[in-house]
């Protein structure tokens, strides 16, 4: 199964973190220390496994980010290479052309995409295209509420309310 | 009320705005500004407005999951959100709790339960989504009982996408609360039939993780994996079903026979390498006994390590060591690959070939593999090359130095790795320098060349990783010097001037290696010159009883008792003798008297040292010195007769302390200390807690007895005279501060008749033979009897006794604790399986005999391993005969495996029945005796 999930920039800052086992905040922060030193420093023709406390992290390179998932010892590597670009076209196909900056200022969504992808350490959805339609149903509704929510209407009913 | 909160609102920072402003920050400012926003937060997310806190909150999450702000105190407000109807807040609010809580510090995670459990039986399968993802993350024991009735709903769900992640997330709840698989596996297992895709696959992965842990449960169900591996083509599952196998082959024979075919298909066929490399992984771990797939997988293998792409390479390497514990024929045939990949640009290559290449050493190629890898060594950077060395250490000396034979040749070995510039791998070298030394008799004339050659090269001595190395031949060259080629040479050696180099406690062994040598060569030389003082006979017992037992031992011993003897035999020997004769010639008295100035010159300064250790020992070697200097003048003065009675003395000293170096020292087993009895009236578990009451009314003398100054003088003051030195006792204040002491708290003191020989109750620590020994300390010691020989026939050079003790070292191999610990989970799931099987057998007994069915009952109160070779054997009768129209009929398998729903119709299950009657006729007897049947599937 998959332990953690993370994304890291090549200035080695943090920009994505899911963690599928239990560690403390002072255990994954080590965590990310570590790997980040590890992978951060590994050149670009270099075979993307490493070994690290009787684990496997396989990690990809896109662009400036690093997408990294710890595995265990008898996972496929491949298999988490392929789950990873996965991930990736979806971002890809969502943002239309993924980059950087929309993982930031969006975290939440792609935290959304990945739970549509990933669930317990485990690959749940194959099929792209389901990810999608069932994100897009999801913001749907969001954006209903939010228009609900942000209407000038409703923020004084709020107030009026509360007097 | 209504102020803050208007204005919260309204001016409230978006999520936007946090993340620029963190972007934003000059570099030092970052914390300072996520202090403020927290602030900010702080207040946001207590407003009544839902809207406000799910910003807050969703501010926080950001800085939580991404600059690893604490948020465990915002736990309640989560919990809070998540009862808000409008999904947007819902789902930031269970974005947050699974981020953020912690399933067993986070106490308000109970009072989610009612929320997950209403949104758990939501109509909206999105609400349901985001409840099972948050449930996944964050279940403990009370949630997962809670919430099993609605996972079970779940669990058959008509709406494929809720199924799915209900089958997903039910791990984490089996894991964390056993007894829901008495409730759900059930259903769990009905969801292997289905044709949905993402259902499969989560119940395919689902099944994977279960069976990592405790396979042998699994076996029931291996038709259902069968089919799925048959019939899917979807990549993803295939590599989960095959990961399954991988697990359950080894606990069947039969049922690697049935899947290794299917599986050679799925790879030749597949284009994807990640489904080709989980075929050749499966073959080679758990059906390495199926040659012709071994074959094929290995071919597999090649093709991985020809690939240009690395990550291939490196799985082709790791898939090539896990065959090499079976097949090494795969290895040899793949040999220059991986000796190519020994240089390959990514460390991580070349471990792995490294690893796959250690793995191949035996008795017969360690020699040319040790080869090959120092040459490698010497050419890489020194993070691999010590990788390398620490590898060649581990694996030679792995199991008492198993794959070696010729120790000569390791031992001159481990010289040359010690000589390799990058090496930092002197504390392993050193270990086993001196642990070939003491268990290895025959190596130890090699050893003693290869320590004289490491100690003599004054280069070595600036180099701070190999210290412990020179410790190590310093003390070989110091312990077995009786086999030196020339004692001269090495002393001179062990003090020269760049010594000073070296660490105090190296210095100090090689003080004491100095002294050894000294010894030995004074000692020689009073042999030589025909010493009056002690017979000529009693002198080559001496020589005998001192001097170690070993081959190339006695040769030195011969040869020194052969030149008192006849002078002429000694140049017959060959050249080791000759050379160890040839030195006898030169030691004269002038060369004596050189090497005493040697010693006394080069030790001398060090009388005053900082470091006790080696002020300690030159003193030592001074005082020694000192008290022979009569004796060598008095053989210049032999004729004179003068000082006959200091000679004597002398020259007895010299004989005691050469007695006392010669004693050998012998490997310690690890148990020793236990075997020594407990002395009787020995109290250990005395409560000494009123010591301290004792103690404190102990006025402690302030001497400076302690100090470094005083004890220098005192230094020179004996060094004229050691003798008095070893007389010299506590200061007379304290001996009688201690008598008195002694006197009032007896208790705690050892018993002792007389109190001025305390000291001499401890035995020595190495005491001579010819002493009666102590038993405890006779079972410490090697004796003859624990030594375990290794015979090796057919050799061209036997290889040398390697000394074991007979127990006490196996004691860190472990006792291997047996897992008493049954898995809660697996034993759940047995039980539900069974109950399954049973039923199944009880309706299929209706059209079958009863004596099967008769059995099914008898066998069920027996241990699993039985009841799953009873299931197997009622599925394999089906299978029997069919293996020609194996995919015409596999559909009708199907069916017929799951006819105790009673789903099928009565007249196609009672034409199964026929079938599968007709075709097992005949085995229908052997069948249902307790012997193993044919088939699995």
């Amino acid at each position: 199964m998959i332990h953690f999930v993370l994304l890291i920039s090549r200035q080695g800052k943090v920009r994505l973190t899911k963690w599928y086992s239990p560690y403390s905040m002072k255990e994954r922060s080590k965590v990310i220390r570590e790997l980040s030193g590890i992978i951060l420093n590994r050149g670009p023709k270099l075979c993307k496994f490493v070994e690290w406390r009787g684990y496997k992290v396989v990690y990809r390179r896109y662009a400036g980010l690093y997408i990294c998932m710890c595995v265990d010892h008898d996972d496929n590597e491949l298999e988490i290479l392929e789950i990873i670009h996965h991930y990736v076209v979806i971002l890809d196909h969502y943002f239309g052309s993924v980059c950087e900056l929309d993982l930031i200022f969006n975290f939440h969504k792609a935290y959304y995409i990945l739970d549509e992808i990933l669930i317990a350490g485990e690959l749940q959805e194959s099929n792209k295209k389901t990810v999608e339609r069932l994100i897009d149903a999801q913001d749907l509704l969001e954006e209903v509420a939010e228009e609900d929510a942000s209407s000038v209407n409703h923020i004084i009913a709020q107030a009026s309310k509360n007097k | 009320m209504a102020g803050p909160s208007l204005m919260d609102s309204l001016f409230q920072r978006s999520l936007d705005d946090i993340i620029k402003g963190v972007r934003l920050c000059p570099p030092g400012t970052e914390p300072t500004f996520i202090a403020k926003s927290l602030d900010e937060i702080r207040r946001e997310v207590k407003s009544t407005d839902r809207q406000t806190k799910a910003i807050a909150l969703q501010k926080l999450t950001y800085l939580h999951s991404l600059h690893g702000v604490d948020m465990s105190w915002a736990a309640f407000q989560c919990v809070e959100l998540s009862s808000s109807s409008a999904h947007s807040h819902k789902r930031i609010a269970y974005l947050a709790a699974s981020l953020s809580f912690n399933p067993s510090t986070t106490d308000v995670i109970l009072l989610l339960t009612h929320q997950l459990r209403k949104d758990l039986s939501s109509s909206s399968v999105h609400d349901v989504s985001l409840a099972l993802s948050t449930l996944s993350s964050i279940c403990n024991p009370d949630l997962s009982r809670d919430l099993t009735p609605e996972l079970f709903t779940l669990l058959s769900s008509g709406k494929p996408f809720v199924r799915k992640k209900a089958i997903a997330a039910i791990l984490r709840v089996f894991e964390q609360y056993p007894d829901a698989v008495r409730v759900c596996f059930k259903r769990v297992v009905e969801n292997l039939e289905t044709t949905d895709v993402g259902i499969l696959s989560a119940v395919v992965g689902l099944f994977c993780e279960l069976a990592v842990k405790e396979p042998r449960s699994y076996l029931p169900l291996a038709p259902e994996f069968y089919k799925i591996l048959v019939d899917c083509r979807n990549n993803w599952i295939l590599i989960k079903v095959l990961k399954i196998f991988a697990k359950l082959a080894p606990l069947e024979p039969r049922l690697g026979k049935r899947v290794v075919e299917p599986i050679c298909e799925h790879m030749g066929r597949t284009g994807a390498k990640s489904l080709a490399f989980e075929c050749m992984m499966t073959i080679v771990s758990s059906m390495s006994e199926y040659e012709s797939a071994v074959k094929l997988a290995v071919g597999k293998v090649r093709e991985f390590l020809l690939d240009d792409d690395p990550n291939l390479k490196y799985l082709g390497l790791q898939a090539l060591t896990m065959v090499a514990q079976k097949h090494m024929w795969a290895v040899l045939e793949n040999k220059e690959l991986v000796v190519k990949a020994l240089s390959d640009v990514d460390v991580n290559i070349k471990l792995e070939a490294l690893r796959l290449v250690m793995s191949m050493v035996s008795e017969d190629n360690v020699m040319e593999i040790c080869r090959i890898l120092i040459s490698h060594a010497q050419k890489s950077d020194p993070e691999f090359c010590n990788e390398i060395l620490g590898y060649i250490l581990f694996t030679c000396s792995r199991n008492f130095y198993e794959v070696i034979c010729d120790f000569d040749w390791y031992v001159a070995f481990l010289g040359e790795m010690a000589r390799i510039p990058h090496c930092q791998k002197g504390k392993e070298i050193e270990t086993q320098l001196i642990d070939i030394g003491m268990r290895v008799k025959d190596a130890r004339l090699e050893l003693v060349d290869v320590a004289r050659s490491l100690v003599i090269d004054p280069a070595l001595l600036g180099n701070p990783f190999v210290h412990g190395v020179l410790a190590a031949a310093a003390w070989v060259s110091g312990e077995y010097v009786a086999l030196s080629r020339n004692p001269f040479e090495l002393v001179e050696a062990l003090l020269q001037p760049r010594t000073s180099l070296l660490t105090p406690s190296v210095r100090s062994v090689y003080i004491q290696s100095a002294f050894k040598a000294l010894i030995f060569c004074i000692w020689s030389y009073g042999k030589l010159n025909g010493d009056d003082a002690s017979d000529p006979s009693a002198l080559t017992e001496l020589v005998a009883k001192c001097h170690l037992e070993g081959n190339s031992e006695t040769v030195a011993c011969e040869s020194l008792s052969d030149t008192e003897v006849d002078n002429a035999n000694m140049v017959i020997a060959g050249g080791q003798m000759s050379s160890a004769s040839s030195r006898k010639y030169h030691l004269t008295k002038e060369s004596l008297e050189g090497l005493v100035n040697l010693v006394g010159t080069n030790l001398g300064p060090l009388a005053g040292s900082d470091e006790v250790e080696i002020q300690e020992r030159a003193s030592n070697v001074l005082g020694f010195i000192e008290l022979m200097k009569p004796e060598l003048y008095g053989h210049l003065g032999h004729t004179e007769g003068n000082g006959m009675k200091g000679k004597l003395e002398a020259s007895e000293v010299v004989k005691l302390m050469f007695d006392v170096f010669s004693e050998e020292l012998g490997p310690v087993s690890l148990s020793a200390q236990e075997k020594v009895p407990l002395p009787d009236g020995l109290v250990l578990k005395e409560n000494l807690s009123d010591l301290e009451a004792i103690c404190s009314d102990v006025k402690f003398p302030l001497s400076t007895s302690f100090s470094l100054v005083h004890s220098q003088i005192m230094e020179k003051d004996t060094a004229s005279s050691p003798e008095c030195k070893e007389e010299s006792g506590p200061s007379t204040e304290s001996t009688s501060l201690l008598a008195e002491h002694r006197k009032r708290h007896g208790l705690y003191y050892l018993p002792s008749e007389n109190k001025g020989t305390t000291f001499n109750d401890f035995p020595p620590a190495h005491e001579p033979k010819d002493k009666t020994i102590d038993e405890a300390e006779d079972l410490a010691k090697l004796t003859e009897e624990s030594l375990i020989i290794k015979k090796k026939q057919n050799q061209v050079k036997p290889r040398p006794v390697v000394v074991k003790l007979d127990d006490g070292e196996g004691l860190n191999v472990a006792v291997e604790k047996s897992k008493v610990k049954t898995d809660l989970i697996s034993g759940a799931v047995r039980e539900v399986l069974l109950g399954n099987e049973a039923t199944t057998s009880s309706s299929r007994s209706k059209s079958s005999n009863k004596s099967s069915k008769r059995r099914e009952v008898d066998r069920i109160p027996e241990s699993g391993n039985d009841i799953v070779n009873t299931a197997i054997s009622e599925r394999s009768n089906v299978g029997s005969g069919r293996r020609k129209h194996q995919t015409h009929l596999s559909s009708g398998k199907e069916k017929e495996q799951h006819d105790h729903k009673g789903k099928q119709k009565r007249d196609s299950r009672h034409h199964k029945h026929k079938s599968r009657q007709r075709a097992d006729g005949a085995m229908n007897i052997p069948v249902q005796s307790p012997v193993i049947p044919d088939f699995l599937l």
